[in-house]
C-alpha cells in the first residue's frame, strides 16, 4: 500500500469536486474491494475521497418503481420489505454475494464498481491489460505489472465464454449486477456535466481493446442511485449460482431470472414475460436477449428450456480451464428455469 | 486407572480464556521496543537474482534495515552444512540444492525470501517491503508433478515392501487398476504464521513461536546459534491452529531471530497469508496408483500401491502415504512403492492426517470400486476381508473394534436405504448417495514428562512444556488427573506451552493424550502413592490399611469397609508440615507395546445430495465413528472429530492450491480463492465413541485420534458421489465441473 491523502465529504457536490481535481483519485464507499486491491498494489490512489458520509442510503417507492440510494449497505437492500416483495430476485442475487460481513460495509454504489477477481489482474508480477491506466480519465493511476494477458493459456477456470478479447478474458464478479441486469435497472450519476442516466445493460462494458475500462462513467461521476421499474416477476424470480463452495465463493456461472406466468388451462403454464440474466460468463452482467424473445408466449416445458439455453450459447467460446462452462452454463440456465415456473 | 468408566463431558477448561480473548497467541504480545519486519518473496520459481535494489526501502520513513542475502546476519551453525534441512541429517541421495535462507541468489522456489525489512512498524515495514525490486535472470521452472511422476526417486529410508507374489493381481478373476490424484493442499490455519524474537542477553533468547513443540523450536534455535538450549526460552501456550505446519522450525524463523541479534531490538514477523503457501509447508501433489485383485467370493487376492509425491529440490519431504495398504485388510499379495520428483517448488509439511489421509482416499476408492464390480455391500466387502492379526508385521492389534464400528455408523446414517445401483436415489433435481470409507493411524506414545503439585489446599497444578494447538489438551490432562486424584475438575490448573516446563514432545501425530497424559498419570499416581503412605505409616490417621482399601475423592481419603474412617487431603498433608506434594515423572512406552501392532481405527459414513445438471455436490450427513480407546474428554474428543470432518469435507471438495506452471506461481493463494469449507458446506456431524480402552498402550488405556479424524473421508465422499450418479471422481476435489452431465 502505497501512502495516499484521504479527505472526508459529506455532500455529492463536494464528492464530485474533490474527484475532478486531481489525478489517481478515487472514491471509497464501503472498501470491501478497493482496500484489497490497495494492499495487494494493484491500485496505488494518490488520494481517497470518502463517501460514506454522503446521505445517499434511502431505499424508497418511486412513480416507475423503487429507487435505491447508492450509499445503501447490500445488506440493507437485501433484507429491505419493498425489495422482498417486489424483486425478490434482487434480494437472493445480493443474499448469494460474499458473506454477511462485507455485505454489512458493501454499498449498492461499490458493488457496481467491483473489479473482477481475475488472479493475473491481482498479482502485479503477472501479466495483464486490465491494470492500465484507463486513457483521456482522470484514473492516472500507475499500471503495475507486465501487459499481456496472463488467463489465456493460463488459469482461466472462472472466467469468460462471452464477448471477451484477445486482451482480456475476465468477468464482472457482482452478483447484485446480475439481477439488476434482468430487471432493466437504470444508473443515476452526477456529475461534473450534470446529472446522467445510465441504462444498466450500457453501464458495465466489454474488454475490448481497453479492458483495464470497466465501465461507461465518465471522469468525476458520481453514482447517486439505482432505479427499478415495476415488474410482475415477483412470484417468478429465482437467483441460481453454481460455486465451488456453498458459500463466500464467486460464481463459476450464475443465473439471474424472472418470469410472469400465465396458467392457460388446467396443467399447462405459459410465460407471458421473462428476463434472463447470467453471471461469470463475462466482463459485463449477460442478458440473455434470444432466448427471452424465444421463450415469449411458450409453455414452461423443458423442451422449451432446452431450445432456450441453446440459444443462449450462441457465440460461446471457451479457453481450455473454463470448457465446462459451455455445459454448465445451459444446464444451469435450465435448472433455474425449471425452479422459478416451479416445473422441477 | 483408578476407575475405568466412561468419562463424563467436561467443557473445555480453557475455552472461556479463548473466546474471551484471555489467550494469547504468539502475536499478541508486545515487548519495548518491538521492531517489525515484513518479508520480500521472489516472484519468479527458478534462476538467479540479477540486480537487487533496496536504496529506496532503506530510505523509507522507519526503516531499520534490509535484510538480502549480500547483508544477511550470520547464523553460525548453518554455516557448513550442505543440502536438505539444516536442523537434520543430510538426505540420501543428496540434494541438488542447499537452502539457507538469504545466503544465495539463486531463487528455487516461488515466494522465496529475497529480502527482510524492518521497521518500526508493520505498516511502515509493509510499505518499504513494497519499494524492494528485484531483476531476476529466469530459468524454466518444474512446478508440475503431473508431468514428472515418471521421474520419481526412492527416499532413503523408506523401501518398497511386498509379501507373496508381486503379479499376483494379473491372474485374478476380478481386477482394478485406477489412479487417484490429489492436489497441494494449504493447511491454512486462521492464525498466520510468524515469529517473535527477543535477545535478552548477548547469548539468551526469549522466542514467542507459532510451533507446535516448544523444546522443538529450542533445540532447532540452539544448533541454528551454537548456543546451550537452556539459554534459549521458547514459549507458546496457543496455537490458532497448526495442522502440521508449526511441527518444524523454519528457516525465516531463524532469519528473523538472526537480525533480531543484529539490530539489538525485539523483532516480530506475522507472514500474509499468500506467504502461508510458499513459507510453511503444505500437503503435497501426490499421484497414486491401485491394482487390485479379488475372487469371486469377495476376497482380495493382491493389492500393489504406488504413490509418486512432489519434494523440494533442497529438501527431501517423505510421508507414510503407502501404509495403510500393508495392514489393513487380509491380502495374501501386497506390494508397495513411494517415490518423490524434486521440482522447483517449496518443501511439503506434513498436514492433517497426513500422507495416510492421502492413501486412504486412493485404497479406500478403490476397495469402494471393487465393491461395486463384485456386486457387494462395501462394508460387507471390507468385513470379508477383515483381519483380526495386522498381516505386515504378524502380530495383534492391541485392539480393534472396527466391525462395531462399521455396525454403529451404518445404522446412524441409515445405511440400509442405500441402493447398490448408483443413481437410484432421487430427490427433485437431486440424486442421492450413500459411501463410507475405514481410516487408520498408528497410535504413538512417545516419552514425555509432566509435574504434578498438590497444595495443602486441596488444588492440583499440572505442568508440561507441551503446546496446545487446539485439540484440548488442557482439558484432556485434567480429566486424567481428576481420575486419578479425584481432585474437582475447577481445582485443577494446567500449565504448557513453555519450555521452562518439563519437556514434551511437539503435538503432532496424535500422540499427545497418550504421552503427556501418561506423564501426567504416573506423576499424579505417585502423589496418590505419597498421600496413601502418610496416611497409612504409624500414627497417620489410616495406620494399617492397604493401600487397595483407600479410596480417594474429592480431597478425601476413605477406608472402603469403615464408613465414616477418612481423612482430608488438607488435615493429612498439616498434619505432615507439607505444603505442597511435588512429583515429576518421565514416561514412555513399556515393552509391550513391540508386542502388539497399536492403531487408532475410524469410519466415516456420509449422505450427499448431487445436482447432476449443475454438478453440486453437498454433503447432507455425515456420521464418524472412532475406535481410538478410553475417551478421556468426550466434548473435546468430539469437537475432535467434527473438525477432521470439515477439514475433510474440504479435502473432497473444495482445496486446491493452483499453479500456473508458466510461471511456476500461485494462482489462488488467498482466502478468497483458496476454498476451505465453510459452515455452509459442513451439515451437522455425528460422532460416535466406541471408547473401549486399549490394554496396552497407556494406563488411561487411550489411543489418539487427530488423524483418524480426517483419514478416509475424502474417500467416503468420494464413494458417496458414485452411489449417487454412477461418476468416480479420482482427482480431488470433486467441483461441479467434475460431476455435471452433458444435457444439450
Amino acid at each position: 500500500m502505497n501512502p495516499f491523502q484521504f479527505t472526508r465529504v459529506t455532500t455529492p457536490q463536494a464528492a464530485i469536486s474533490a474527484s475532478t481535481k486531481e489525478s489517481g483519485t478515487y472514491f471509497l464507499a464501503g472498501g470491501t474491494n478497493l482496500i484489497d486491491l490497495m494492499k495487494r498494489e494493484v491500485i496505488l490512489p494518490e488520494r481517497l475521497i470518502d463517501i460514506n458520509k454522503l446521505p445517499l442510503t434511502t431505499i424508497e417507492k418511486n412513480v416507475t418503481g423503487l429507487r435505491i440510494g447508492a450509499m445503501a449497505k447490500n445488506s440493507a437492500v437485501a433484507d429491505h420489505e419493498l425489495v422482498k416483495t417486489h424483486f425478490p430476485l434482487l434480494s437472493m442475487a445480493l443474499n448469494a454475494g460474499a458473506s454477511a460481513q462485507l455485505r454489512n460495509m458493501a454499498t449498492v454504489g461499490g458493488n457496481l464498481m467491483q473489479r473482477t477477481r481475475c488472479s493475473y489482474f491481482y498479482d502485479h508480477s503477472m501479466p495483464c491489460n486490465k491494470r492500465g491506466p484507463v486513457q483521456a480519465g482522470p484514473d492516472k493511476g500507475k499500471p503495475n505489472g507486465p501487459a499481456g494477458c496472463g488467463a489465456i493459456g493460463g488459469f482461466n477456470r472462472m472466467h469468460a465464454i462471452f464477448g471477451a478479447s484477445s486482451k482480456c478474458i475476465a468477468v464482472h464478479p457482482s452478483d447484485m449486477c446480475i439481477a439488476l441486469a434482468a430487471l432493466d435497472a437504470t444508473v443515476n450519476v452526477s456529475g461534473p456535466k450534470g446529472d446522467r442516466r445510465i441504462p444498466f445493460s450500457e453501464f458495465h462494458r466489454l474488454p475490448g481493446e481497453l479492458p483495464q475500462k470497466d465501465n461507461t462513467l465518465l471522469p468525476g461521476e458520481l453514482i447517486m442511485s439505482v432505479d427499478l421499474p415495476t415488474n410482475r416477476f415477483a412470484d417468478h424470480s429465482h437467483y441460481l449460482k453454481i460455486r465451488d463452495r456453498a458459500s463466500y465463493a464467486f460464481a463459476l456461472v450464475s443465473v439471474g431470472v424472472g418470469l410472469e406466468m400465465k396458467r392457460s388451462d388446467g396443467s399447462v403454464h405459459t410465460i407471458q414475460d421473462v428476463r434472463l440474466a447470467m453471471g461469470g460468463v463475462a466482463h459485463k452482467p449477460w442478458r440473455l436477449f434470444e432466448a427471452e424473445q424465444f421463450l415469449k408466449g411458450k409453455e414452461a416445458t423443458e423442451a422449451n428450456f432446452k431450445q432456450a439455453a441453446t440459444l443462449a450459447m450462441k457465440g460461446a467460446k471457451s479457453y481450455g480451464e473454463n470448457d465446462f462452462k459451455l455445459t454448465l452454463a445451459p444446464n444451469s440456465i435450465i435448472d433455474a428455469l425449471k425452479t422459478a415456473t416451479k416445473t422441477a | 486407572m483408578t476407575k475405568d468408566t466412561k468419562n463424563p463431558p467436561i467443557d473445555r477448561v480453557d475455552g472461556r480464556m479463548k473466546v474471551t480473548g484471555g489467550a494469547n497467541y504468539f502475536a499478541d504480545f508486545e515487548l519495548p521496543n518491538m521492531a517489525y519486519c515484513v518479508i520480500v518473496g521472489s516472484e519468479i520459481a527458478r534462476g538467479t537474482i540479477t540486480s537487487l535494489d533496496t536504496k529506496k526501502a532503506q530510505g523509507a520513513p522507519g526503516v531499520l534495515g534490509v535484510f538480502t542475502h549480500q547483508n544477511r546476519p550470520p547464523i553460525p551453525g548453518w554455516d557448513a552444512t550442505v543440502g536438505g534441512p539444516a536442523d537434520g541429517p543430510p538426505p540420501k541421495p543428496k540434494t541438488e540444492e542447499t537452502y539457507r535462507i538469504l545466503s544465495s541468489p539463486k531463487i528455487l522456489f516461488d515466494g522465496q525470501p529475497i529480502a527482510i525489512v524492518v521497521a518500526d512498524t508493520y505498516e511502515r515495514a509493509t510499505y518499504a517491503a513494497s519499494l524492494v525490486k528485484a531483476t531476476y535472470a529466469k530459468q524454466a521452472a518444474r512446478t508440475d508433478l503431473s508431468k514428472h511422476v515418471a521421474e520419481g526417486i526412492a527416499p532413503g529410508g523408506s523401501g518398497d515392501y511386498s509379501r507373496g507374489k508381486a503379479d499376483a493381481h494379473q491372474t485374478a478373476p476380478v481386477t482394478l487398476e485406477a489412479q487417484y490424484t490429489i492436489p497441494i493442499e494449504v493447511h491454512n490455519p486462521m492464525e498466520l504464521h510468524g515469529i517473535l524474537a527477543h535477545w535478552t542477553g548477548p547469548d539468551t533468547l526469549m522466542i514467542y513461536a507459532k510451533t507446535q513443540g516448544v523444546n522443538a523450536t529450542q533445540n532447532a534455535m540452539a544448533q541454528a546459534f551454537k548456543l546451550d538450549p537452556k539459554n534459549i526460552h521458547v514459549h507458546t501456550e496457543f496455537m490458532g491452529g497448526g495442522f502440521g505446519m508449526g511441527l518444524r522450525t523454519w528457516p525465516q524463523e531463524t532469519a528473523v531471530v538472526a537480525i533480531a541479534r543484529k539490530i539489538g531490538r525485539p523483532l516480530k514477523l506475522v507472514m500474509n497469508r499468500s506467504q502461508m503457501f510458499t513459507l510453511v509447508g503444505h500437503r503435497p501433489y501426490t499421484v497414486q496408483t491401485i491394482r487390485m485383485g479379488a475372487d469371486q467370493t469377495g476376497k482380495l487376492v493382491s493389492i500393489s500401491h504406488a504413490a509418486t509425491a512432489e519434494t523440494a529440490r533442497y529438501e527431501d519431504f517423505t510421508e507414510a502415504t503407502v501404509n495403510m495398504t500393508k495392514f489393513m485388510y487380509a491380502c495374501p499379495n501386497v506390494s508397495t512403492r513411494y517415490r518423490i520428483v524434486r521440482l522447483d517448488r517449496s518443501v511439503p509439511i506434513w498436514m492433517r492426517g497426513p500422507g495416510e489421509a492421502t492413501g486412504a482416499f486412493a485404497l479406500e476408492s478403490a476397495m469402494d470400486e471393487m465393491a461395486h464390480k463384485l456386486n457387494l455391500d462395501p462394508i460387507e466387502f471390507r468385513l470379508r476381508n477383515y483381519t483380526e492379526t495386522d498381516p505386515e508385521h504378524n502380530r495383534p492389534y492391541s485392539s480393534k473394534h472396527l466391525k462395531e464400528a462399521y455396525q454403529k455408523g451404518a445404522e446412524a446414517i441409515g445405511w440400509s436405504n442405500r441402493k447398490p445401483q448408483p443413481g437410484s436415489l432421487r430427490e427433485g433435481n437431486w440424486l442421492i448417495g450413500y459411501g463410507m470409507s475405514t481410516g487408520v493411524f498408528n497410535a504413538f506414545r512417545w516419552e514425555a514428562s509432566a509435574r504434578a503439585l498438590l497444595k495443602a489446599d486441596g488444588s492440583l497444578t499440572l505442568q508440561s512444556a507441551v503446546t496446545d494447538i487446539g485439540p484440548g489438551t488442557g482439558t484432556a490432562l485434567t480429566m486424567i488427573a481428576h481420575n486419578v486424584l479425584g481432585v474437582p475438575v475447577e481445582r485443577i490448573k494446567v500449565e504448557y506451552g513453555d519450555t521452562s516446563l518439563p519437556k514434551a514432545p511437539s503435538q503432532g501425530g496424535s500422540a499427545i493424550v497418550s504421552a503427556v497424559g501418561s506423564a501426567v498419570f504416573d506423576a499424579c499416581t505417585a502423589i496418590k502413592q505419597a498421600l496413601i503412605e502418610l496416611a497409612v505409616k504409624d500414627g497417620g490417621s489410616l495406620a494399617g490399611r492397604q493401600a487397595d482399601e483407600l479410596t480417594l475423592a474429592d480431597g478425601i481419603l476413605s477406608a472402603d469397609k469403615e464408613p465414616g474412617k477418612k481423612v482430608t487431603v488438607s488435615e493429612l498433608m498439616q498434619a505432615n508440615n507439607l505444603t505442597v506434594i511435588d512429583r515429576t515423572k518421565e514416561s514412555k512406552a513399556g515393552p509391550d507395546h513391540q508386542k502388539y501392532s497399536v492403531y487408532s481405527f475410524s469410519v466415516h459414513f456420509v449422505q450427499v445430495r448431487v445436482n447432476p445438471m449443475t454438478g453440486v455436490v453437498r454433503v447432507a450427513k455425515a456420521v464418524s465413528v472412532a475406535d481410538s480407546g478410553r475417551i478421556i474428554s468426550p466434548k473435546t474428543a468430539a469437537s475432535q472429530m467434527i473438525g477432521g470432518v470439515a477439514g475433510g469435507i474440504g479435502m473432497a471438495l473444495t482445496e486446491e492450491a493452483v499453479i500456473d506452471h508458466r510461471f511456476g506461481r500461485f494462482v489462488n493463494n488467498n482466502f478468497a480463492d483458496y476454498h476451505v469449507a465453510v459452515h455452509a458446506d459442513v451439515p451437522a456431524i455425528e460422532t460416535i465413541m466406541i471408547d473401549k480402552p486399549d490394554p496396552i498402550i497407556n494406563p488411561m488405556g487411550a489411543k489418539g485420534m487427530g488423524e483418524i479424524a480426517l483419514i478416509g473421508f475424502a474417500g467416503a465422499v468420494a464413494n458417496a458421489v458414485f452411489n449417487a450418479t454412477g461418476q468416480r471422481v479420482r482427482h480431488l476435489p470433486i467441483t461441479p465441473d467434475k460431476v455435471m452431465q452433458k444435457l444439450v
